[in-house]
């Protein structure tokens, strides 16, 4: 494939992001520079002068004013920055769960936040993971059927009818790599915080998305827990190379990343190259 | 497949989704039970006018009729001869039936129907119709059995029960007419005899003086009003005329009667038998007329025997149940009986009008022969039927010359009823137009059965307007979950699904409630109409009042009939009233964008 392929179709063949390991992905994308190749510069996401307000009654609050930010593939980045300054909405906008006013998004090098409305949602399901502070598994289902729930929602109902078992095992073997394949059945309101973000996390990556995007993970966990959960996606960044968004407002967990910006007033506040 | 399976989990958890669902289901089973209910009723009324009207109708438009009617059949089977399967010639008159009870004439206004049993046997099911034929139940257990096998065909003749009823009647009224005069006529017939005919009855002769109530299954409604010991038909007009060619030839005891009115005349009623003769009981006003008046209308020729002289006379009628019956409520039980004026076996008077210009009053007496109740009560009210013979010799309406009869109507029965407006069409163009009329029954009745279907199309209308306010209900109560889930719609936005996919998911939902709903009514329906006599017995007992009174609607119990186009068209509408009023719900859960919806609790 060319530079000129259409997010459209690059997206309409799931097995190249099932294969994707960042590489190729920037092989396909790039074959015509070659030094960036070589120099892996290239950023698999990035913002481009993202301003973001939101309108509360007649007062307009602006949150993003302009973030330039880009993360590599196989990165594990954390955002930090207090309450209000705007991380969280710097990462649903990444997430294409929300729109930017100004600026860009783009997702190895194609913008796709002025994507069609289909599209965007395909590419939640497919590229993008997420995980929430307050993990947003759904009461009504099981561990096992929030976490099949992506691949529900890829799939049509013949089609995930014939894959069902196939489907099953992925999902099952996904929870058993979180340590939770002993409570397949159980509902969410039946598990503990820890064990409910395992749950989010096997949700958001059984999928097999190219880039995690956790919001504040281990907010509403002890730091025993909270640990045992940036442990694990330090893992899978390390295993998998996966490119791993984290945002938190807890500096300790935030070291843990190899990287950190500081996102204050919304603007990227450069930190110490050190850190 | 996450929108089928959550739409299953929302079903199973929502427990206010209960309420949209018993709302569809109440809706559903009212609109199936009172559907079958009104169809039950329209389709048994239609039957019985049907039953009673025959397929097509040819009727002259006069009360003279149209002569000779095998002539007028002729025409008719010439022109839509093919389509026939059985006609009749019936004549149709107004009139009055008089009878005595309790001591006083009660008249009714009647429509006279000159028939041929047979022959109307074969245009409509009137043996169905006649209480002679059929089982007598009370409270579901048959207390008399049908009294002719079906297989029987109807005619003229009494019943045994009725033969014995009428013997003993004129036993008694003779019993007491010797007693007022103080002596025995002699007819050549022992009265007193112990060789009476009726031995199982002649220990009660002498009672009926000071009268005790006759607790056998013939008491009859004298016998209740503890007034007038002897059930007395007779001639019961005061300014009776004879009339000429039914009058009787002179016989030596017509003194005899003259003298007893005279003597009697003190007394409440006088009672005079002669052989053969209706009885008669005449108040003392008619004693005095029939003093000045002496001639007496006689039917019968002298019988020879006393078989003859308790025989039916020749004109014979089945008379409608509404016109002789009354219901009452007895004082002690509460419970709603029927008193029957009269029976099979007693006679009654008739006046009509005969032919010819002006029309002149017959008059002529007759025996009931059975009782006629179709359950229409505009016709059980209202109906005699008379043997068409004599109801056209009484009427005048036999040509001397040919000895042919004329009639007033011609009932057809059709082979098959699709053809009636084909057939009255061609009848109408068979016969000279503005003498003669032609309608099938439907055209007859055409008021009555619009108004029926009018007024189910209304009911039907209100009854929808149910399950309407049922969808609101289904509206409320989904707005209150979209909110309540807009959480998980903000999930599952953010795992990838679409908007259409989120509206899926409650578009399906209020489907679900309106499969449900509608599925539980349709069962609940059917299974309330199957049931409904059993509920309302419980009903009843329940409440200590008749819920479905059946003397009202002379239906023994409450007919259904299941339409399943209607039972098809009621579950589908709701359902598609479900998922309309899920539609709003659903857009706006569809329009959350997800980031809206996970902010939500934050």
């Amino acid at each position: 494939m060319s530079s000129t392929t259409s997010p459209q179709e690059t997206i309409s063949s799931p097995s190249q992001y099932a294969l994707d390991n960042g590489v190729t992905s920037r092989l396909r994308n790039d074959n015509s520079q070659e030094a960036e190749f070589v120099k892996m510069t290239d950023p698999q996401v990035s913002t481009i002068a993202l301003e973001k307000a939101y309108r509360k009654g007649q007062h307009k609050v602006p949150v993003l004013h302009g973030v330039n930010m880009s993360v590599q593939a196989g990165e594990f980045l954390s955002i930090v920055g207090q309450s209000g300054s705007g991380k969280s909405t710097l990462l649903h906008l990444m997430g294409l769960l929300d729109t930017p006013d100004v600026g860009e998004i783009l997702f190895e090098g194609q913008r796709i936040d002025n994507l069609s409305t289909r599209t965007r949602d395909t590419l939640r399901n497919r590229v993008f993971g997420f995980i929430f502070q307050f993990y947003h598994l759904l009461p009504e289902m099981s561990v096992l059927e929030n976490v099949l729930s992506p691949l529900m929602i890829r799939h049509g109902i013949l089609e995930y009818w014939r894959r069902r078992r196939e489907l099953q095992k992925q999902a099952k073997d996904m929870i058993a790599k979180v340590g939770l394949g002993h409570r397949l059945r159980h509902k969410p309101s039946e598990l503990s915080g820890g064990e409910m973000q395992r749950a989010a996390i096997a949700r958001a990556l059984v999928a097999h998305p190219q880039v995690l995007l956790a919001d504040e993970p281990t907010g509403n966990l002890d730091s025993r827990t909270g640990g045992e959960i940036i442990d694990l996606l330090n893992c899978l960044n390390e295993q998998q190379q996966l490119t791993i968004v984290m945002v938190t407002h807890d500096d300790l967990i935030a070291q843990r990343a190899h990287r950190t910006v500081r996102l204050d007033s919304g603007l990227i506040q450069p930190l110490d190259d050190a850190a | 497949m996450y929108k089928i399976l959550l739409c299953l989990r929302y079903l199973k958890t929502r427990y206010i989704a209960l309420a949209c669902i018993i709302s569809v289901t109440l809706g559903v089973m009212t609109m199936i039970v009172v559907n079958a209910v009104m169809a039950g009723f329209s389709s048994e009324m239609r039957e019985r006018i049907h039953g009673i009207l025959a397929d097509v109708v040819v009727e002259s438009t006069s009360v003279d009729g149209m002569p000779n009617a095998e002539q007028q059949m002729k025409v008719i089977e010439e022109a839509v001869g093919e389509h026939i399967e059985g006609m009749t010639a019936t004549v149709e008159i107004y009139g009055m039936m008089s009878f005595q009870y309790a001591g006083q004439y009660i008249t009714r206004p009647v429509t006279l129907i000159g028939i041929k049993p047979e022959g109307k046997a074969k245009v409509g099911p009137l043996v169905d119709y006649l209480d002679s034929y059929r089982a007598i139940r009370k409270d579901g257990v048959v207390v008399r059995e049908p009294m002719r096998s079906l297989d029987e065909p109807p005619g003229w003749n009494l019943t045994e029960a009725a033969k014995q009823y009428r013997a003993r009647w004129k036993a008694q009224a003779r019993w007491h007419f010797e007693q007022m005069n103080g002596k025995p006529q002699n007819h050549g017939t022992p009265i007193e005899s112990p060789k009476h005919p009726f031995e199982e009855q002649p220990v009660e002769l002498p009672d009926l003086n000071t009268f005790q109530p006759d607790d056998s299954e013939e008491a009859t409604a004298e016998n209740k009003t503890g007034q007038f010991p002897l059930n007395a038909p007779g001639i019961p007009v005061d300014n009776f005329q004879p009339i000429e060619e039914m009058e009787r030839k002179d016989n030596a005891a017509r003194p005899e009667i003259k003298e007893a009115t005279r003597t009697k005349q003190d007394e409440e009623f006088s009672a005079e038998e002669l052989a053969g003769d209706p009885s008669e009981f005449s108040e003392s006003d008619l004693a005095r007329e029939l003093e000045e008046d002496p001639l007496m209308q006689f039917s019968q020729p002298e019988p020879a025997t006393l078989e003859d002289l308790d025989g039916p006379l020749d004109h014979r009628f089945y008379v409608g149940a509404g016109l002789i019956q009354y219901q009452y409520e007895d004082p002690h039980t509460g419970e709603v009986k029927t008193m029957q004026m009269v029976k099979p076996g007693d006679d009654i008077a008739i006046s009509t009008v005969a032919t010819g210009r002006p029309p002149e009053p017959v008059h002529f007496n007759g025996t009931v022969v059975d009782v006629f109740q179709s359950g229409m009560s505009e016709y059980d009210a209202n109906l005699i039927f008379c043997n068409l013979e004599q109801l056209q010799q009484a009427r005048g309406m036999i040509d001397p010359q040919t000895g042919q009869g004329a009639i007033t109507a011609v009932q057809i029965k059709l082979r098959n009823y699709e053809h009636a407006e084909e057939v009255v069409k061609r009848l109408r163009a068979a016969f000279p137009p503005g003498l003669i009329s032609v309608r099938t029954w439907e055209q007859k009745q055409g008021p009555l059965l619009s108004a029926v279907e009018i007024e189910r199309a209304i009911l039907n209308v209100l009854l929808f307007l149910i399950i309407t306010v049922a969808g609101f209900g289904i509206l409320a109560i989904f707005y209150m979950i979209v909110v309540e889930k807009t959480r998980d719609i903000g999930i599952l936005k953010a795992l990838g699904a679409s908007s259409r996919g989120v509206m899926a998911i409650f578009l399906s939902y209020g489907l679900a409630l309106g499969i449900v709903g509608a599925g539980t009514g349709l069962v609940g329906g059917l299974l309330f109409v199957k049931y409904i006599n059993q509920i309302e017995a419980g009903l009843t007992w329940l409440t200590g009042r008749k819920v479905f009174d059946e003397t009202i609607y002379y239906f023994p119990e409450i007919p259904t009939h299941v339409e399943p186009w209607t039972v098809t068209w009621v579950a589908v509408g709701a359902m598609a009233i479900a998922v309309l009023a899920s539609i709003l719900p659903a857009r706006r859960a569809a329009q959350f964008r997800p980031v809206e919806a996970l902010r939500f609790d934050q």
